[in-house]
């Protein structure tokens, strides 16, 4: 296996934090003055974009090209994927400060660039898990907004029945969100270990955040992908701050994409959606090849607080907040495409009003969805045969029942 | 204007969801509950000091449940400079902020933040403790100790059983976590699994139902025993129980069950957060039924439990029900109406009942239906008084 690593790998500590840093602000101004050499009319002729040189960081792993191949048509969906997104987040985030969402809603706001590049680089037929924060990962393996919301509403036709909420939506080839940190790990490697033995040649995206990677099964995981070669890509969505604690205070060693150790891994800029789809194509080949699993980090920031009832300032400050929200994804990629001349302006703003529209559309959808249905057959469905639920509840009215 | 419009027109379509705590307009019984007045609590310094187990002429002060964990905790950090406390984001004081300035006084070699790595804590914990020790340990909620489920089990609960002639035992150590529905919870913020570890020798599973009774609970389940305790706080009381609670240092024996109201007819088993439930359908029955009194027991520990004080109380009435939240299949319920049967069978009028979680998972909106309320328990005792 080819080992390359760039120059500042090898900095002390404190000199490699403050060097990416400093790289990470310049990104942009970087991304600007190397666009495409050409453009093609057509809106679904392919070429070539260069990615930022600090796209990347490789552990024992070849790193990606620094280049990806792309059509118009793709960039303004990526464009279009991620707004939608933010916008559904910011419906539930409405719905929520109007009481109408209750319990447990947590945002992704920050983070649409890991959740859009991914399923842009994979198939359908390749399976997903991920953790808690899973609206934008559930849109974009196929769950419409207004399940979305409906299921955030508790509504018989939300996307689990309104049995889930906000951690818990399952959709074709997605293994849903999970309450329990770093519970889903090793669950993924059993899914992985599954498409080897039915030889289904896809891979399997394991998502979970800098927080669980501090969990055991985690570890326990890792060992048991690569002592058996399975077809997964295990991802830390590295957001900075597991809840209230930040990543430098939970783990000794911050660089997640060299925690699986005997795995191969790749530190990827997760605010810069063309670098995500690049790694994870990358990878998704690298692993299709037989080479056993890869460890990626996708480098992102929440900017939303861990859920509903943290508003995110006790534990970081406001210039942090501040600093970070001015390398917004969706930003990079709009900036990105306006000055290649790929989009205009107007085109973007165009396609900003029309998401927002569609989204304010399916979120009055889901407003109006019922509530659900007061009876036994829903209370004990998927737990009980039907016709066998408790005996107790017989000779009960409904007043002193369901009230 | 146009958003304004919409949101009027939706406000008029919405259809109709009903959380806990939002009774329909017909509802008699399942009314929420008034913490303000229930019997329950210590409204009054002086009904607190009439009672035996505090602190005679103790100062008080108004305090709710995550208050009196804090009390108990700052408590116990001044008394013994062995006792730590640490858990997920407790640092900040926690999501439920019971830890909350404790950083601050005492300092984060003693107060600190861990890794979300509840198996790692738990082990850590226990270590700790068999090194004298004694370690207040947060698990951030219930649903999440299953990691741990190991070293508490193979591990803590069997130290003082296999340590040979040395000694060694996990006394002081204490798992707290936030237990129980507060009605959003769903799947993995609402589960009360008491019952696993009362399955356990070893273990001691305390609940405690009201501040002053968690702040004296929780110290002496620090400062009095050698068997590691598992500490269960009903998170719904956090804010919504506001009792007096002494200042001072005290402590409330673990497996001693309390009677919080006396009665002859009939006898009611719970322990935590249900105990107001049971509260409100005791007095509905005694005033649908005059002449009916109802006696009410408060397991308070659930692990080793007090069977005498049960035994004793059903030998007196002849009628028993047990009541708890989490699910009645093998739940707590089993083991004490079990062990009444086995005790007082040829004293009993009627079949010992339980009115339990039903059998199935808390689903996001489900959670209200799935529960004990004061309906179902208000009929297991008409039930059972004119079985």
């Amino acid at each position: 296996m080819l080992i390359s690593t760039k120059a500042k790998f090898f900095l002390p500590l404190g000199a490699r934090r403050s060097t990416v840093t400093r790289l990470r602000a310049e990104q942009r101004g970087f991304a600007q003055v190397t666009g495409p050499e050409t453009i093609p009319e057509e809106n679904d002729r392919p070429f070539t974009i260069p990615l930022a040189e600090e796209s990347f960081q490789t552990y024992n792993l070849d790193p990606p090209p620094y280049f990806v191949e792309t059509t118009k048509n793709q960039l303004k969906q990526l464009y279009r994927d991620m707004i939608v997104i933010r916008r559904m987040e910011l419906g539930a985030d409405q719905l929520y400060k109007e009481r109408k969402i209750r319990g447990f809603c947590h945002l992704s706001t920050g983070q649409e660039a890991v959740a859009v590049g991914i399923e842009h680089a994979i198939s359908k037929e390749d399976k997903l898990i991920t953790a808690y924060r899973s609206h934008g990962f559930t849109y974009m393996r196929g769950g419409t907004i207004r399940s979305i919301i409906g299921e955030l509403l508790g509504c018989r036709d939300g996307i689990a029945h309104g049995k889930g909420g906000s951690m818990h939506m399952y959709s074709k080839s997605y293994f849903g969100g999970n309450g329990i940190v770093g519970a889903n790990v090793p669950l993924r490697a059993g899914i992985a270990l599954a498409q080897q033995y039915d030889e289904t040649g896809n891979v399997t995206i394991n998502l979970y955040g800098d927080g669980a990677a501090n969990q055991g099964q985690v570890h326990e995981a890792f060992n048991m992908a690569k002592l058996w070669n399975l077809p997964v890509i295990f991802g830390c969505e590295n957001n900075k701050y597991g809840m209230g604690t930040s990543d430098k205070r939970a783990s000794a060693m911050t660089e997640y994409y060299k925690r699986g150790q005997y795995i191969p891994g790749l530190r990827i800029d997760g605010m810069d959606v063309l670098a995500v789809l690049t790694a994870v194509k990358h990878g998704r080949d690298f692993v299709k090849r037989g080479n056993g699993p890869l460890v990626y980090e996708y480098v992102t920031y929440r900017f939303a607080g861990h859920s509903m009832s943290d508003p995110g300032i006790a534990y970081r400050s406001r210039a942090e907040l501040q600093k970070t929200r001015e390398n917004d994804p969706l930003t990079n990629l709009k900036m990105k495409l306006v000055d290649w001349g790929i989009i205009t302006e107007d085109e973007a703003k165009a396609i900003e009003k029309e998401v927002r529209r569609f989204v304010n559309e399916e979120v009055e959808n889901a407003k109006q969805m019922p509530a659900p249905e007061a009876s036994l057959d829903v209370l004990f469905e998927d737990i009980y045969v039907p016709g066998s639920e408790p005996s107790q509840r017989r000779g009960r009215t409904v007043d002193e029942t369901w009230c | 204007m146009a958003s304004s419009r919409n949101s009027l027109r939706s406000l008029a379509r919405a259809p109709r969801r009903f959380y806990s705590g939002a009774p329909t307009p017909a509802a008699k019984l399942n009314l929420p509950i008034d913490y303000k007045t229930t019997p329950i609590l210590h409204h009054t310094a002086a009904s607190l000091s009439s009672t035996s187990e505090y602190p005679a002429g103790a100062t008080s002060k108004r305090l709710n449940l995550y208050q009196a964990i804090n009390s108990a905790m700052r408590t116990a950090l001044s008394k013994s400079d062995r006792t730590i406390v640490f858990g997920e984001d407790v640092g900040f004081g926690g999501v439920f902020r019971c830890s909350m300035d404790l950083q601050t006084e005492f300092g984060s070699d003693r107060v600190f933040n861990t890794p979300l790595t509840e198996q790692g804590i738990a082990g850590f914990a226990i270590g700790a403790a068999a090194e004298g020790m004694k370690p207040i340990a947060e698990i951030q909620f219930a649903d999440y100790v299953f990691p741990a489920f190991d070293q508490i089990v193979n591990e803590a609960a069997k130290f003082r059983y296999r340590e040979g002639g040395t000694g060694i035992n996990v006394g002081g150590l204490v798992i707290r976590m936030p237990c129980g529905a507060v009605g959003h919870g769903a799947l993995y913020h609402s589960q009360s699994p008491e019952s696993l570890f009362a399955h356990i020798p070893g273990l001691r599973v305390v609940m405690p139902r009201s501040p002053a009774q968690a702040k004296g609970l929780l110290l002496s389940s620090i400062f009095e025993h050698n068997d590691p305790v598992l500490f269960m706080e009903p998170k719904i009381l956090y804010r919504a129980a506001v009792e007096y609670v002494p200042n001072e240092y005290y402590t409330i024996p673990l497996s001693k069950a309390e009677v919080i109201k006396p009665g002859k007819d009939l006898t009611i088993i719970s322990y935590g957060q249900p105990l107001y439930l049971c509260s409100s359908a005791i007095s509905a029955i005694e005033k649908t039924m005059p002449g009916v009194n109802v006696e009410l027991i408060d397991l308070r520990t659930i692990y080793p439990w007090d069977r005498q004080t049960v035994i004793n109380s059903v030998k007196k009435t002849g009628r028993a029900i047990v009541v708890h939240e989490s699910m009645i299949n093998y739940g707590v319920g089993a083991e004490v109406a079990s062990t009444i049967q086995e005790s007082a069978f040829l004293r009993l009028e009627a079949p010992v009942k339980r009115v339990a979680g039903w059998s199935t998972h808390t689903g996001l909106s489900y959670e209200q239906f799935i529960l004990p309320d004061v309906a179902r328990i208000y009929d297991a005792i008409k039930q059972t008084l004119e079985y």
